[in-house]
């Protein structure tokens, strides 16, 4: 074991939401997840960024219950958790928005937002003949879609006359509205314009500011550097390194994330394994920045001086 | 229907031009039912027995059989599949309950019963095969309609059963409201749209309906257990069939092997006229209902005024194109 519990602050841990470690999928011959850890924390915007081929799409299945990794363990809000399906990471509060705008395009607003979570009638209108409330669902939906600022006061119209942005909005005002633990949002801006990415990104930050903590993934790096508070470096199956925007470039991140520079986490290089200035940062020292409970994020010229001293992160 | 006002402006005026036109093209029954007020104002200008309880009584008991089929079919339809085995699954309910009832002495209910049961089975059977084989419906009911074919013609022998039970041609029986008689069959249709307008429009399991039709994948990324769902679609299908099959009963008092040759692509004929969209996710059974009254209107006006039956066949086709065509035109301005 690299890092537990006891040698991660008090405080730096009980705010983690939902985390991963040692998570392993193999499917044949190709290994998707080779001993990855995941972390978030309540309150931030985590980004998972990682080249084609790091693990990045399986990590994500795996955390919405997708896919089921071979080895490795789950903590959601410090209780082992295990999720054979979509629906059994849905039924612990986590939901998942799509990229390709997965709503039902001949529906109305309203209808979409309670899409499988439908509200009945009141009494035996309800419990015996099945009713919808439908003005009940029009109304929360309305709610939510005012709280979120996503400017769609009809809930009758039916979504494909909306634009991407705005059905995207949807699918978000939807996975906020359920989501009692955390959001996942799949390449939400992928299909849209950079107009419409934009107040993507709003609503993001929209729902953080709500509480609740949002795993983006993304390949569109200023977008990333823009919303996100920490950003999970994937690269052949592992985090390599846990990042700040704020402390890091852009042209950094994506050094990490196609190898041409090592990730904290990463395995030393054979070349450069007497190289102590690049090496693994101490395990204590991932940095837990953008939340409030994370104090001083330690500059580079300090993990640099102790890399040596602790076993990259989540290696054995 | 009723719509709140978006207020975004220039954007929200077109889209609510556009839900307009929605409505009024594609999703709203405004159009089949301006058809059937065509129709009807026309034949009854041409005939003055037209409009007349007895003659309208008699359109009903004409479409009651064909109109039963199409709800199931309408569910199909709605979850973006077709059925083309409904017409053949209808007839072997038919021969099912007759032959057991009049050749096989059984008790005539448990025979009624047997009969339903067969159709849900087949119904049942096409649902399994759609959605364990990932078949397309439209090959997957290809086949068990010559299935049902054969096993109808195997079972019966060719042979036509007569001398039913009192029992089996109930809905054939008519009751009065003031001049006109009105069959047990027609009002059993009826309710049965009903029925399914309920389930269609105010229950969760209909809006899941309409969610599979329009897109698949996000209906199953919401948690709807889509493959069940499906089974129970073709099932429900299914014994919508065995009833249209005792109405059929009751209404030729016989079973009849041959029967309901053409009526797959009847139902479906009264499905699209009645606005529903064969790329699912769109439509109502009410405008399903409507569409078979259209039928039923023309070929029971062309009788009255002395045209050849004929015509209302050319008649159907011309409005079967009309109404795809409105559907693909709305779609189109939808994208």
């Amino acid at each position: 074991m690299s890092v537990t519990a006891d040698e991660t602050t008090k405080a730096g841990r009980e705010d983690i939401v939902f985390e991963a470690r040692g998570l392993v999928k193999r499917y044949g011959h190709v290994t998707a997840l080779d001993g990855c850890d995941f972390e978030l924390r309540a309150g931030e915007v985590l980004a998972v960024i990682g080249d084609n081929g790091a693990g990045k799409s399986t990590l994500i299945k795996a955390l919405s219950g997708a896919v089921t990794p071979d080895l490795g363990e789950f903590l959601l809000d410090g209780h082992p958790v295990r999720f054979h399906s979509p629906a059994d990471a849905r039924a612990h509060g986590i939901e998942t928005v799509y990229q390709d705008l997965a709503v039902a395009p001949a529906l109305d607003i309203a209808s979409n937002m309670f899409l499988g979570r439908e509200v009945r009638r009141r009494g035996p209108l309800g419990s015996v003949l099945r009713m919808l409330d439908k003005p009940e669902m029009k109304r929360q939906a309305a709610q939510q879609m005012s709280e979120l600022k996503i400017g769609l006061r009809s809930m009758t119209n039916p979504v494909e006359e909306l634009s991407g942005g705005q059905r995207q909005g949807v699918a978000v005002a939807r996975a906020a509205a359920f989501a009692r633990k955390l959001v996942i949002m799949d390449e939400p801006t992928a299909a849209l314009g950079v107009r419409e990415s934009g107040q993507v990104l709003e609503l993001i930050g929209r729902i953080r500011d709500r509480g609740l903590p949002v795993i983006l993934i993304s390949h569109n790096m200023p977008q990333v550097f823009e919303v996100s508070d920490r950003i999970h470096i994937q690269r052949l199956g592992r985090r390599v390194d846990l990042i700040s925007p704020k402390e890091y470039t852009m042209a950094e991140a994506v050094a990490i994330m196609t190898g041409a520079v090592p990730g904290r986490a990463e395995k030393k290089p054979a070349a450069t394994a007497n190289d102590g200035a690049i090496t693994a940062a101490p395990a204590a020292g991932v940095p837990a920045v953008g939340v409030p409970a994370a104090s001083a994020l330690p500059t580079r010229q300090v993990r640099e001086a102790t890399g040596s001293l602790a076993d990259p992160i989540g290696k054995p | 229907m009723m719509t709140t006002t978006v207020v975004e402006p220039a954007a929200g005026a077109r889209a609510s031009a556009r839900a307009g036109l929605r409505q009024v093209l594609g999703i709203s029954t405004f159009g089949p039912l301006a058809a059937l007020f065509l129709a009807g104002i026309f034949f009854s200008i041409k005939s003055d027995r037209f409009l007349t309880g007895t003659n309208l009584s008699l359109v009903l008991q004409q479409v009651m059989v064909v109109g039963t089929l199409a709800i199931g079919q309408t569910l199909v339809i709605l979850t973006a599949g077709i059925d083309l085995s409904n017409g053949a699954i209808m007839a072997l309910g038919n021969i099912v309950m007759t032959s057991l009832a009049v050749e096989s002495g059984l008790n005539p209910y448990l025979a009624i019963a047997l009969g339903l049961l067969v159709c849900a089975g087949f119904g049942l059977l096409n649902g399994g095969l759609v959605t364990s084989l990932r078949l397309p419906p439209f090959i997957v009911t290809l086949g068990t309609l010559n299935i049902a074919f054969a096993l109808t013609h195997i079972y019966s022998d060719e042979q036509t059963v007569s001398g039913l039970p009192s029992a089996l041609t109930y809905f054939g029986k008519t009751f009065s409201i003031g001049q006109t008689d009105v069959t047990y069959g027609s009002v059993l249709m009826l309710l049965l749209f009903a029925l399914l307008w309920y389930v269609l429009s105010q229950t969760a399991a209909g809006r899941h309906v309409y969610a599979v039709g329009d897109n698949h994948e996000a209906a199953r990324r919401t948690g709807i257990p889509t493959r069940r769902l499906l089974l129970t679609v073709y099932a429900a299908a299914g014994l919508f069939y065995g009833i249209a099959a005792l109405l059929l009963v009751s209404r030729t008092g016989v079973g009849d092997p041959n029967a309901g040759q053409t009526d797959n692509l009847d139902s479906i004929t009264a499905v699209v006229l009645g606005g529903t969209s064969l790329f699912g996710g769109r439509g109502s059974v009410v405008g399903t209902l409507i569409g078979a009254l259209i039928v039923g209107v023309i070929r029971n006006g062309l009788q009255l005024i002395g045209t050849k039956s004929i015509y209302q066949v050319l008649i159907t086709g011309i409005l079967v194109i009309v109404a795809v065509s409105i559907d693909q035109i709305a779609r189109r301005r939808n994208q």
